[in-house]
């Protein structure tokens, strides 16, 4: 567990900078060599590769094979496991919330399975009174 | 890189979770059926947190929960008896009925901590739109953050997700 969370700490540091998010983006629309992810900056080939290794590290990017030109490559697995650690969040969430739900509708007096708008606002008023 | 968000589709109120790209926070937007007051008065006493905070497997075991400017909250987390986490935080500052900022974290992992800000907003027709804006110190304790799920601890098991986890880790070795 430890080992895993170092590993997803390290996609996340490795997307901290905006200039490796932004290779990522580019990446993301097909491979690319290094010196074509470099053309846009106004950095050295070598900046550029030291931003590779850390995306490299974190296991978002992969060098191909080819001997010849060696074009960097977007390992999409990687966002797919970080939108399902956000989607996880936003579930637990959404079911501490929905709980929450119950707990408001009793305070208010109001059967929890109730979805009938016009006796909510009935029942509602009724609480308020009371 | 855009935003990453999770929402949640459908006729229930649905949470929705931003993590900005750019700082380490993390913002939870919910709307609920019920005037602001009850929903602070849900987050402010203790017999009414215990019903919702943790999951229904989940034990809250509430030692101290003093929701004022100055206070303090403290609690354990059980299954099935056994104690799993032990969470616990400061409050900041409470604005009755509008505004608690605390801080947020727990035993088992006491260098990670969250300052939490919670709003609740007055809408319309009685409902109220809770926002939890929770800031961390840089972007690798969000990544915990997200990973450990809190509520629950760090030894929630989501096995596919940690089967993918192992062999990514693999693959980069």
């Amino acid at each position: 567990m430890v080992e895993q969370d170092d590993r997803l700490s390290r996609v996340f540091g490795a997307l901290a900078d905006p200039t490796r998010r932004d290779m990522v983006a580019r990446l993301a629309a097909g491979d690319a060599t290094v010196s074509e992810l470099a053309a846009p900056y106004d950095v050295s080939l070598q900046a550029v590769s030291k931003h590779l290794k850390v995306l490299e590290e974190a296991g978002l990017v992969r060098r191909s094979r080819d001997a010849q030109r060696r074009p960097v490559h977007l390992d999409a697995e990687v966002f797919d496991l970080m939108t399902k650690w956000i989607e996880r969040y936003q579930h637990q969430a959404e079911e501490r919330y929905q709980r929450l739900d119950q707990v408001l509708a009793r305070m208010q007096g109001k059967d929890p399975v109730s979805t009938d708008i016009t006796e909510s606002a009935d029942e509602r008023q009724r609480g308020a009174a009371g | 890189m855009s935003t990453m968000t999770g929402t949640h589709t459908g006729n229930t109120p649905s949470t929705t979770i931003e993590a900005d790209p750019d700082v380490p926070t993390v913002r939870i937007v919910r709307e609920f059926d019920a005037p602001r007051e009850l929903v602070y008065r849900a987050h402010v006493e203790p017999e009414l947190v215990k019903q919702w905070l943790g999951p229904h497997s989940i034990g809250m075991d509430i030692a101290v929960w003093d929701m004022r400017t100055g206070g303090e909250y403290r609690y354990t987390a059980t299954r099935d008896g056994e104690e799993i986490a032990h969470f616990y935080g400061s409050v900041h500052r409470v604005t009755p009925n509008e505004r608690i900022v605390q801080t947020f974290g727990f035993e088992e992992m006491p260098e990670a901590v969250s300052l939490d800000t919670l709003v609740f907003h007055e809408l319309p027709d009685g409902r109220t739109r809770l926002e939890a804006l929770s800031v961390v110190y840089d972007f690798e304790s969000r990544a915990g953050m997200l990973a450990s799920g809190m509520e629950v601890g760090v030894n929630e098991g989501y096995d596919a997700l940690d089967a993918l986890l192992a062999r990514l880790t693999g693959a980069v070795e």
